[in-house]
């Protein structure tokens, strides 16, 4: 049996392009809203390749998922709750230190992760190059070079999509190392919060957010948002993740 | 944990360049909230313009102009480069 229909969330900072992206993938075919309780636009377009069809959803700008805004709540609690099929994240070429926090901050998350590189034309005309073969080493996941406005790179990022959902790519996602308290204290927490959350939640990622205190994380998982029902069994058991 | 000859980024003058040393803000939530927007400890900074009132001043952080207020800018401490 083969899926024919993906779910794609579009990350990215501020005014890296990616709109402009979204717009070339979907056409007309959109449409756009506020997300449930929030005044935050959530716009959604569908698009078809190789047989195939994609329901892509993109997601506020953000600097980070550390949520300390509504537009970075939203990024975060999709990513977490609908679990996207696959994730771009499109990165601005000509500040790629800037937007590699990001970049890294969905990787600790997911690692169903394709990295596009976004703004090569505005990078060239800088003299800024990317060398993106080293970047996909590094990164452990695909990293597709474009220019979303001037619609290069567009197909070998769709072919990407479509070798990634296919199972063709294996992604080996970069996991940042902390200091070995940071990192005694992770693995001291994980296997409760595997046993509070279950598999369905980035274990890692989880104990990272309680270390560092993050509040609106512990009420996220004890009321998630709207969500598909599929999931129900898994955040039926998030009640006492406080107690961790 | 300010060095001796560390200073508050927010006693800079326009053209000045800065390097962070670190950031102290008490509020953790803010902090993070710095540091995602580039200012981290080794980063370098570069002193814009001030409103007209003094405050906010706009700074250079990796490729990007941020403003921020003296609230904030008295509680990253760093040093000035030396441009000659």
């Amino acid at each position: 049996m083969t899926r024919t229909n993906y779910t794609i969330a579009l990350m990215g900072n501020p005014n890296t392009g990616k709109s402009t992206l979204f717009n070339v993938l979907t056409g007309l075919r959109q449409h756009t809203g506020n997300w449930p309780g929030k005044t935050v636009i959530r716009a959604e377009g569908e698009f078809a390749h190789r047989g195939a069809t994609y329901r892509i959803v993109d997601l506020p700008g953000t600097y980070s998922l550390y949520s300390n805004s509504a537009d970075e709540e939203v990024a975060r609690d999709f990513l977490l709750f609908e679990r996207p099929d696959l994730t771009i994240v499109v990165v601005d070429a000509t500040a790629l230190e800037r937007n590699l926090n990001l970049a890294l901050q969905v990787l600790e998350i997911t690692g169903r992760v394709i990295v596009a590189v976004n703004l090569m034309d505005e990078a060239k005309k800088k003299g800024i190059l990317i060398n993106s073969k080293k970047l996909e080493n590094k990164l452990g996941v695909p990293v597709v070079p474009i220019s979303a406005r001037n619609k290069e790179g567009i197909d070998k990022l769709m072919n990407t999509v479509d070798a990634m959902v296919r199972g063709r790519i294996k992604t080996n996602p970069l996991s940042i190392q902390y200091s070995p308290e940071i990192e005694q204290a992770i693995s001291k927490l994980m296997p409760n919060i595997r046993e509070t959350v279950g598999d369905a939640y980035p274990a890692r990622w989880i104990a990272l957010r309680l270390l560092d205190g993050d509040t609106s994380l512990l009420a996220a998982l004890k009321q998630p948002p709207q969500r598909d029902t599929k999931e129900e069994g898994a955040y039926a058991c998030c009640g006492s993740v406080e107690s961790i | 944990m300010a060095e001796r000859n560390d200073c508050p980024l927010s006693r800079m003058k326009q053209g000045d360049r800065f390097r962070i040393a670190n950031i102290a803000i008490p509020d953790p939530v803010l902090r993070r909230r710095l540091l995602d927007l580039g200012f981290v400890p080794g980063g370098e900074i570069e002193v814009g313009q001030k409103s007209p009132l003094g405050d906010p001043t706009a700074y250079r952080v990796r490729g990007t102009t941020i403003a921020l207020r003296k609230e904030e800018s008295n509680y990253i401490y760093g040093e000035r480069i030396n441009n000659d």
